[in-house]
């Protein structure tokens, strides 16, 4: 039973970052019924920026790191308006050029905008295909201690981070979705773009918004991610991206609660499958994929999503 | 409309993935040297290296003690009268480029001998290519008994697995005087999961027990925290890993956050200073067997530890200490030369013959003598990891 609980909790942790990303994912197909597969990649270039800035500040250096939760502060904080800004000229430069053309248009540029933040930050002169190590050092050397262990299942301060974080995060975007005037716009966009234009919202800033949000909800995913797993590179949005872009069909796309319950779901069944069946590691994902599989034929939409009917 | 179009999705996700997975091996550039049409003042040895990738610090740190053993080489005149050129190929830390590199330098560069792979999986992925073409292949670093098993044509000048998994095993058996053990292995790695096995084997033989072997996807998987709980549910003394450096350090720090307070043990593939800087003070108290230790007093090795610290500094100006792999590196440069010159000519199988009749070769990582498996034997080093430094622990000599 202890260990049953020890690994959930580990679930937990991991699929609260597949929450992080999942909502970006959900939110934007919500508005533009576009899958923006650069998402994950914006995911990774907050975690490379953050400790890019380290560096550059001097909080890393060959003498060590500085102990401060100030300075991780001040550089998570850089990194995550930079991948705001970065998701706004992502959709500013590549999606609304293409917005009344087919679909499909967006989708392939999507990728290529993946491809082209993968690649590009491999090459040397940005950052490298070589895995760095992030300097979780910044948050004091206590940081991989136990905050608090009940009946013998140990709660990580990590792994507190990253829940708090995203559960503050969570309940701060449904206030802004839910509350308050930009929200009740977005909501209407996502309902009906176009009749939402007629009633005087100015649906581009909308969009804009929609994408600075999912952006720094991913890269403050990348740092919490990179907190965790301490390596650096390129490619370390690919499989994270992937899942979260998972959760987010299988809590019914376009809805945010379906893709937050959906991520902490997928998290806890990689997780268990690991733990309880022989040989789980080689498998997990697929395992995962076939649970997503099977719910899908059953509720096609998704766990949350709504079935709507196509008048003709 | 909506149900078509979430199926449609699901097609689509895969397809980010599958073009990532086309395009993965081609990540990384190729060091473009010199280019084709080899000069015959000079003799042409390749070198295929993970300059890049997951496993980054192996290639550098070999190809810098190469390039070191190389300027020595050829300050002293060269062999037969020539510069040796070596040609390095970056197959970024990935099997499939070791191959397409190894070609590259066999078909279009003419090398007469090639030097490569650290990664038993690269070298095992390489070796046929040398193998069909007659040229002789010497790796500095791959331990696993597989690699030289790939022909006639293919050396290490290193130890294997067999030794190394069994000396870790007796070291933690007889001196650190434990019994039971776990093992954390990557599943997609022919180093991690012959070493498995040589470990395994070993702990029983010792009267020691394997109360837990759990596996991971190497350079992939960040998370460990299913399978440590897993180990921890069954209460080990120690816990062997035997991937790379990477994931060691993730795995020290992980299994500190889940409070399973004991010794990580692992082989060579530890060697690298970001286990420290990746795994934090984690990794302290851990042991690992290794090539050699910079601490040791042999003069060959006090000469090319104070070459290298010449040679190459830190980011921020101080002398760089070499790794394993940077001795590895110079070795077989060396020995490369050194069967070339005995061989009295560049033909590649004279060479071969050459490197064969290797004896008593004095190596910086032990005198190298290539039995009639082409293998090296050399005794391992025991390194225990303290305040984030090596520390030289004990060394054992091969039977």
């Amino acid at each position: 039973m202890q260990e049953f609980l020890q690994q959930f909790v580990n679930g937990l942790s991991v699929g609260a970052i597949y929450a992080l990303i999942a909502v970006g994912y959900t939110m934007v197909y919500g508005v533009l019924q576009l899958i923006n597969f650069a998402h994950g990649d914006v995911f990774m270039v907050g975690a490379v920026l953050c400790l890019v800035l380290a560096r550059a500040f001097g909080f890393v250096g060959p003498e060590g790191v500085t102990e401060s939760w100030l300075a991780f502060g001040l550089v998570a904080t850089l990194a995550v308006v930079g991948c705001g800004a970065l998701g706004f000229l992502i959709e500013r430069l590549a999606y609304r050029p293409l917005r009344d053309k087919p679909r499909i248009n967006s989708l392939i540029t999507a990728i290529g905008i993946s491809l082209l933040l993968e690649y590009g930050a491999q090459h040397p002169k940005m950052f490298g295909a070589t895995p760095q190590a992030f300097p979780v050092g910044l948050l004091g050397a206590g940081i991989t201690k136990p905050l608090f262990t009940v009946a013998g299942v140990q709660v990580g301060r990590v792994d507190a981070l990253v829940l708090g974080v995203a559960l503050g995060l969570m309940l701060a975007l449904s206030y802004v979705v839910l509350r308050t005037k930009q929200g009740l716009a977005l909501r209407a966009v996502s309902f009906r773009f176009d009749t939402a234009a007629l009633m005087g919202i100015n649906i581009n800033r909308i969009i804009s918004l929609t994408f600075v949000l999912g952006s720094v909800l991913a890269a403050v995913a990348g740092i919490l991610y990179a907190v965790k797993y301490p390596k650096v590179e390129p490619l370390m949005g690919l499989f994270p991206g992937i899942k979260a872009f998972v959760a987010a069909v299988f809590g019914g796309i376009g809805n945010i609660t379906g893709a937050v319950v959906a991520a902490l779901l997928l998290g806890v069944i990689e997780t268990m499958v690991v733990g309880y069946l022989p040989g789980g590691s080689n498998y997990k994902e697929a395992v995962a994929f076939v649970v997503l599989i099977a719910i899908l034929l059953v509720k096609p939409a998704g766990l949350f999503g709504r079935n709507v009917v196509e008048k003709v | 409309m909506r149900n078509r179009l979430t199926a449609a999705l699901l097609a689509a996700a895969a397809v980010p993935a599958l073009v990532a997975g086309l395009l993965l091996p081609a990540a990384g550039c190729n060091r473009q040297s010199g280019g084709a049409g080899a000069n015959a003042a000079t003799i042409v040895v390749g070198q295929v290296a993970s300059m890049t990738g997951g496993t980054a610090t192996f290639g550098v740190s070999s190809d810098e003690g190469l390039r070191l053993a190389l300027d020595e080489v050829n300050a002293a005149g060269g062999v037969l009268g020539k510069k040796v050129e070596v040609k390095t190929e970056d197959d970024a830390s990935v099997p499939d480029q070791a191959k397409t590199a190894a070609n590259k330098l066999l078909t279009r560069d003419k090398v007469v001998a090639l030097i490569g792979e650290i990664s038993s999986s690269r070298s095992i992925a390489m070796a046929p290519e040398a193998e069909a073409a007659g040229i002789p292949m010497l790796s500095p670093g791959s331990t696993n008994p597989k690699v030289t098993q790939q022909g006639e044509f293919i050396f290490r000048s290193c130890y294997t697995d067999t030794f190394q998994g069994k000396a870790i095993a007796t070291f933690a058996l007889k001196d650190l005087k434990l019994k039971r053990f776990a093992v954390l292995f990557p599943i997609n790695s022919d180093y991690g999961t012959g070493l498995r096995d040589f470990i395994t084997a070993a702990v029983k033989a010792g009267g020691g027990e394997v109360v837990a072997t759990e596996s991971y996807t190497e350079s992939q998987d960040v998370s460990f925290t299913s399978q440590l709980t897993k180990i921890k549910g069954a209460n080990p003394e120690a816990i062997f890993v035997t991937g790379y450096y990477v994931e060691a350090g993730l795995i020290a720090k992980q299994a500190k956050e889940l409070g399973l307070a004991v010794p990580l043990l692992g082989c060579d593939g530890f060697d690298s200073d970001q286990t420290v800087k990746i795994g934090g003070p984690a990794v302290n108290g851990s042991y690992f067997s290794n090539h050699y230790a910079a601490e040791e007093t042999r003069p060959e090795v006090k000469a090319f530890v104070d070459a290298y610290r010449a040679k190459y500094k830190n980011p921020d100006g101080s002398p760089k200490t070499p790794d394993a792999m940077a001795v590895l590196g110079y070795d077989a440069m060396k020995l490369m030369a050194d069967a070339i010159k005995r061989a009295k000519s560049t033909d590649p199988k004279a060479i071969r013959d050459a490197l064969a009749a290797t004896k008593d070769f004095p190596g910086a990582s032990g005198v190298i003598t290539i039995d009639a498996e082409r293998n090296a034997k050399k005794p391992i080093v025991i390194l225990k990891i303290e305040d984030g430094k090596f520390k030289h622990v004990s060394t054992i000599k091969p039977e």
